[in-house]
């Protein structure tokens, strides 16, 4: 069994962001480039899973689709565990333009599990698992918080209103994943980021794809008001304040 | 010159900030009022390599260059010097020493379970009247043929009790003064070795201090490192690199507390805007910034002069010196900024200010330091 793991770089979540040329685009001097969060949680539990199914899964590969700076990230995926990794050469500008090339590095090496977050912290588009399940014609299963591997057999837990269903389903397929489906990223060891250099880290040249979509420009959400605090005597100021300022009633 | 980290320095210091920030923030303030000792953590940074992330793959350690150790060390004590200590005394004193003096059997009995983690080690130098003065040993360890026979006591030792093995430095030729000192690797469940109760610390209260009492403990002749009476030069040669973990921690003291007090300056309000608006908390704040670069500039300097083969025991000692003294001024201002919060244990910056005042003393007083500086000028 193999799993390909899709990882995307995204600023590390404390970054403040500036946007610059007219809000078209973000200053990226001094940004701290990090795997996605969710996508480093699916790692984790793929991770587990190769773990604790001895023999079972082959590899695990992680796919990146991006320029030569993102190798950073993809390197520490490789820290963490992946067995290889593969960066496809592009400057992504859409999800569909990014589906379309992971979903032909998943065909190529047939790929068993293909996990992606279910979305990236920067442009939250939540859109290229779906897409690579459809391209490849295969199940997809969104907002995945468990995945579990028995006797050969798979089965996966899915977030509902007020609940949880569980899923069975054949190979191949792609998990959507989110929070739940590792508990806590995998810090990286020692031996793992000595063996990460020699580990294979393959370019490949990216096919040919329409870009579906363009941003027009950015805008940052408007900053939070600051707190204000109401002495004890003058409690009956919150009311005021909550139907005048807040309009909250 | 290149001031670039490479990718793998920053993986470590990455992970290190993780683990520190995600794990040891939990218990931190807990641990250091109840004075517990981090079993789970030592475990859990001795499965990610960090205990003996400086020695060779071959004897089971992580190959990293010191350079990483310097990044590392500092993400661990912005949170919690006491592993810190723990790490450094392993690291630079125990497993640096073995690796560098020890024979191939030493090494692959002693290095390599303190490498992996599974075992910490302690460094036995001090003495009830012998610190700063560390060739006044009154541990004798009696040449008795085929073994030494070991008696004395040692004191302030970390992982006094948590330690599995022991390095100890005794007098063998009491005539030779310091030429006559031996160093022994001292099985801690040797017959005859008494540990004496926690010491009830200032600070870094999560590691274990205590003293050590030795009533004729043999010890194999197999067990010394070294030829008859290298002891005293192994002791200075170890601490050398010793010098560059404690340097590092109290720069990790340091950026801790600076953090801390960055933060708090820009959420706290007084007189109508943010403390950081206030000349006197940003001009502080800058003051702060500038050692701990300073610090940290000293601390990466030793460290690459080590991991280049070059001398770096001056270096050290301008590093452990520099960064000690600044450790305590900014941990005193980062109280002064959060005001009264400062002065409770929630906000962190009160036991940084304690934890930052070992740093002055331990593994060479910032007075030793300016002894081996000064020194080194005459020459």
């Amino acid at each position: 069994m193999k799993i390909l793991v899709c990882i995307s770089n995204v600023p590390d979540t404390t970054t403040k962001i500036k946007l610059v040329n007219e809000n078209t685009d973000f200053d990226r001097t001094g940004v701290q480039w990090i795997i996605n969060p969710w996508d480093e949680l699916a790692l984790t539990r793929a991770m587990e899973l190769k773990e604790s199914t001895a023999g079972l899964i082959e590899k695990i590969t992680v796919v990146n689709v991006g320029k030569k700076e993102n190798e950073g990230t993809l390197r520490k995926a490789l820290a963490v565990g992946a067995d290889d990794a593969i960066r496809v050469e592009a400057d992504p500008k859409d999800a569909y333009y990014v589906a379309v090339q992971i979903a032909k590095v998943a065909k190529e090496e047939a790929y068993d599990i293909i996990l992606a977050g279910i979305e990236s912290s920067d442009y939250n588009g939540a859109a290229v698992g779906g897409m690579v399940a459809e391209m490849l014609d295969i199940p997809s299963v969104s907002s995945v918080s468990g995945l579990f591997i028995e006797d050969g057999k798979v089965s996966l837990n899915r977030e509902i209103d007020g609940g949880q269903e569980v899923l069975s389903t054949e190979l191949p397929f792609v998990a959507i994943v989110q929070k739940g489906i590792s508990i806590d990223p995998r810090i990286p060891a020692m031996r793992g980021i000595m063996m990460a250099r020699k580990k294979p880290l393959t370019v490949v040249d990216a096919v040919e794809a329409d870009v579906l979509t363009g941003f027009v420009n950015y805008e940052l959400p408007q900053a939070k008001s600051a707190c204000k605090m109401i002495d004890e005597e003058n409690a009956g100021d919150l009311i005021k304040l909550l139907h005048t300022e807040a309009k909250a009633f | 010159m290149n001031f670039e980290f490479t990718e793998e320095q920053i993986m470590i210091q990455q992970a290190a900030r993780d683990y520190a920030q995600r794990e040891l923030i939990k218990d931190v303030i807990e641990r250091d009022e109840k004075a517990i000792f981090p079993t789970h953590h030592v475990k859990a940074l001795a499965e990610l390599g960090f205990l003996g992330m400086l020695v060779d793959v071959e004897y089971d350690g992580g190959g990293m260059d010191t350079v990483s150790y310097v990044l590392a060390m500092e993400e661990i004590s912005k949170i919690d010097s006491s592993l810190g200590v723990i790490m450094s005394v392993n690291n630079s004193l125990v497993c640096y020493g073995l690796e560098e003096y020890g024979t191939e059997e030493q090494k692959q009995k002693y290095l390599k379970p303190l490498a992996r983690g599974d075992k910490i080690g302690a460094f036995l130098l001090s003495e009830p009247e012998a610190g700063s003065d560390a060739t006044k040993q009154h541990t004798i360890a009696e040449d008795k043929g085929d073994y030494y026979l070991v008696n004395g006591t040692k004191n302030w030792i970390t992982n006094g009790n948590s330690a599995g093995t022991y390095l100890v430095i005794a007098q063998t030729h009491p005539e030779k003064k310091h030429h006559g000192i031996n160093a022994l690797i001292v099985d801690r469940n040797s017959e005859g070795i008494t540990v004496g109760p926690h010491e009830k610390k200032m600070g870094m209260r999560s590691s274990d201090t205590h003293s050590v009492m030795f009533t004729d403990v043999k010890v194999p002749k197999e067990n010394r490192i070294g030829e008859d009476g290298f002891g005293f030069k192994f002791a200075m040669k170890t601490l050398d690199g010793g010098r560059i973990g404690i340097a590092s921690q109290a720069l990790g003291i340091a950026s801790g507390a600076f953090e801390r007090a960055l933060q708090y300056s820009k959420e706290r309000k007084a007189f109508g805007t943010e403390l950081f608006n206030h000349q006197s908390v940003a001009f502080k704040l800058s003051d702060m910034a500038v050692k701990i670069e300073n610090a940290r500039n000293l601390c990466i300097k030793a460290a690459w002069l080590k991991d280049q083969g070059k001398p770096y025991g001056v270096a050290s000692a301008m590093a452990k010196q520099y960064a000690a003294d600044i450790a305590m001024e900014v941990t005193t201002e980062a109280v002064q900024i959060h005001g009264g919060y400062g002065y409770v244990a929630e906000y962190h910056v009160e036991r940084l200010m304690r934890e930052a005042k070992l740093t002055q003393i331990y593994e060479g007083t910032s007075e030793i330091q300016k002894v081996v500086i000064s020194r080194s000028l005459l020459r």
